[in-house]
């Protein structure tokens, strides 16, 4: 098989409250022998806010973002749900609408850049459970995560919607997504089932709504809890930032103690391909990830 | 070969009589169905051929009148417009079928949905215009201008999305994606003249638009493909076009990021929190920035990163931005 290179959006948290996220990513794309080219030009996303609040200009943004990606000829992977969700969005709203396209691409010429749509993006782990392969992942695995009860926690703005999300996750549907349990099960894990795995973790309104993402992250955590889970693993550094620091607001927003070690998606294939837990920054985590 | 038509599936039905019944329980059924049967069908035949007593809504049985909707293993649908070799595919042979809400149950699938009429009734889901009672010709709309309701009109009330809804679920104040879907669709239509006591409306904090999750489960449980939280997005953009942003956390959360790209290209997650919060209100996050500080998740501003090219996006900022604050 010819070598998978991909232009790599990491967004915001992955270069400052996640860098984790990065550097686990970077790892087991070593290991893969999976190429990365970092979109170092790339801006903000927006994250759904810019978006509220002016969103010509969040599309002209992520449309500049792409272009980075269409230069260089590959697909853009993000390792961010919500840069998915917003890169994806601004993609499929330039490419289905010319006129919206020629106004973004005016704004565009004015620093010699022009959006052209040639360029797929897609998250990471879409990435690795469709081109790289399951099959191929779980033959490279040399420490099977064979004694974990991992539970998957996928993060809205990877699944939903799913008309726009369809279109780079392979027909993950929303209600019953299989994509991280299929990727849990390649690394030797035990996937637990539990009703909050494709549920919202409440962090885009933790600053004006804080009760109800303090619930939203509480009822996840105890979700994994009493399915048994040692721990969760999610492919989004936004839930990843609200179950794993947020756990004390959580608990005292319903009322029980709850807290579980959350991975990022990288970090738990980094694992079962026998990166050491410094490669994977596992010394990063608010809630200590103690059973390696 | 020939194509499956008949499958057996494994039914279990919420009951509950909230004159006799002190628990909700649930009956379960095996029954063999068809491609061609939707999930109506079912309860009919569980009702005339098992139990009469099995109660839920029906009327125009096909997918206009909004009040057969139910769940099916958490996902909202209409009873009269999903096919059970669809919900199949999705979840297998074992479906538990129940009300939209189990907190507002009278009997069995059959809810009172009155917090959702309140609610939509509060956004006046109406076209508010000062014409004469007997007009010498119509009120045209153009097709170009009917374009601008974004199918917003394609509601039928179901409730789908409204009980769909995790912050409404947490948050009984929050009015909910149908009501907001509803405000936008008359504050958008050419002839209407109340939007701006709309937008007033959808403004409040801990009621109005500023509390949604952005989980998108509207999108998803909506059957009519009206995209409820599209229109909450245009509800914000409206929000600060019309220069009635309140000066609050969540407004200044969204503003941030502008200032923010403005700056480094990336977004400054610290600066961005103290200035949503402000001076004051950001002491709360304190003890977690604390513990993230300890671990190497905060980045000094001395070493904020910046985007390549940074000029160009300052550029761009400048001559793409839209509105003000």
């Amino acid at each position: 098989m010819e070598k998978l290179r991909y232009a790599l959006y990491t967004g915001c948290t992955a270069r400052e409250s996640t860098p984790e996220l990065l550097k686990s990513t970077l790892a087991i794309a070593d290991k893969l022998g999976i190429e990365l080219v970092l979109l170092d030009e790339a801006s903000c996303c927006g994250a759904s806010h810019l978006q509220d609040y002016d969103d010509f200009l969040s599309l002209v943004l992520n449309a500049r973002n792409i272009c980075y990606a269409e230069k260089l000829g590959l697909t853009m992977v993000t390792i961010c749900n919500t840069c998915q969700l917003n890169t994806a969005m601004t993609k499929h709203r330039l490419d289905s609408n010319s006129e919206l396209k020629a106004k973004v691409n005016a704004k565009l010429a004015e620093v010699g850049l022009e959006y052209k749509g040639t360029s797929e993006v897609t998250h990471f782990l879409y990435a690795l459970v469709q081109d790289f392969g399951l099959e191929k992942l779980a033959k490279m695995v040399k420490v099977p995560l064979s004694h974990f009860n991992i539970a998957p926690f996928y993060g809205c703005h990877n699944i939903r919607p799913s008309e726009l999300q369809n279109l780079s996750n392979g027909g993950e549907n929303p209600y019953n997504p299989t994509s991280l349990d299929d990727l849990i099960i390649a690394c030797g894990g035990n996937n637990v089932d539990y009703a909050e795995k494709n549920k919202c973790c409440g962090f885009h309104a933790e600053l004006q709504s804080p009760h109800t993402a303090a619930v939203l992250t509480g009822n996840a955590i105890a979700g994994a809890m009493d399915a048994n889970a040692d721990w969760m693993v999610t492919p989004c550094p936004l839930c990843h930032l609200k179950l794993d620091v947020q756990h004390h607001a959580a608990s005292k927003a319903i009322g029980r103690d709850v807290k579980l070690p959350v991975l990022h998606m990288p970090q738990m294939v980094g694992l079962a391909l026998g990166c050491t837990p410094t490669e994977l920054g596992l010394n990063h985590h608010v809630t200590k990830v103690d059973f390696v | 070969m020939d194509a499956i038509t008949s499958q057996q599936v494994t039914f279990k039905i919420f009951r509950f009589n909230e004159e006799t019944d002190y628990l909700p329980f649930y009956n379960t059924y095996t029954l063999n169905v068809t491609h061609e049967e939707v999930v109506l069908d079912i309860l009919n035949r569980i009702k005339w051929d098992h139990d009469g007593s099995l109660s839920y809504r029906r009327s125009c049985r096909h997918g206009i009148c909004g009040i057969c909707s139910i769940k099916i293993n958490g996902k909202a649908i209409l009873a009269c417009k999903s096919r059970l070799f669809d919900l199949i595919k999705i979840f297998g042979t074992d479906l538990t079928i129940e009300p939209l809400s189990t907190k507002r149950v009278i009997k069995d699938l059959i809810i009172d949905k009155k917090d959702f009429w309140e609610k939509h009734a509060h956004v006046n889901p109406y076209l508010v215009s000062d014409i004469e009672e007997t007009p010498a010709s119509e009120h045209l709309v153009s097709p170009h201008d009917a374009e601008k309701l974004n199918e917003a009109d394609y509601c039928i009330q179901c409730g789908a999305c409204h009980y769909s809804c995790p912050a409404l679920a947490i948050n009984e104040q929050f009015m909910g994606p149908a009501a907001f879907a509803a405000a936008y669709r008359f504050s958008a239509d050419v002839r209407d003249e109340g939007a701006l006591e709309r937008l007033h409306i959808v403004n409040q904090e801990a009621e109005g638009v500023w509390d949604c999750v952005k989980c998108m489960e509207c999108a998803e449980a909506c059957p009519k493909d009206v995209n409820p939280i599209e229109k909450i997005t245009k509800l914000h953009n409206m929000i600060f076009e019309a220069g009635i942003a309140k000066n609050n956390v969540a407004t200044r959360h969204a503003v941030g990021f502008a200032h923010s790209i403005m700056k480094h290209g990336l977004l400054d997650e610290g600066e961005l929190v103290r200035y949503s919060e402000g001076n004051i209100g950001v002491m709360k996050h304190i003890p977690e920035a604390i513990a993230m500080f300890k671990n190497g998740k905060i980045v000094m501003p001395w070493n904020m990163p910046k985007s390549k090219n940074l000029d160009e996006i300052k550029k761009l900022v400048k001559s793409s931005s839209t509105v003000k604050f």
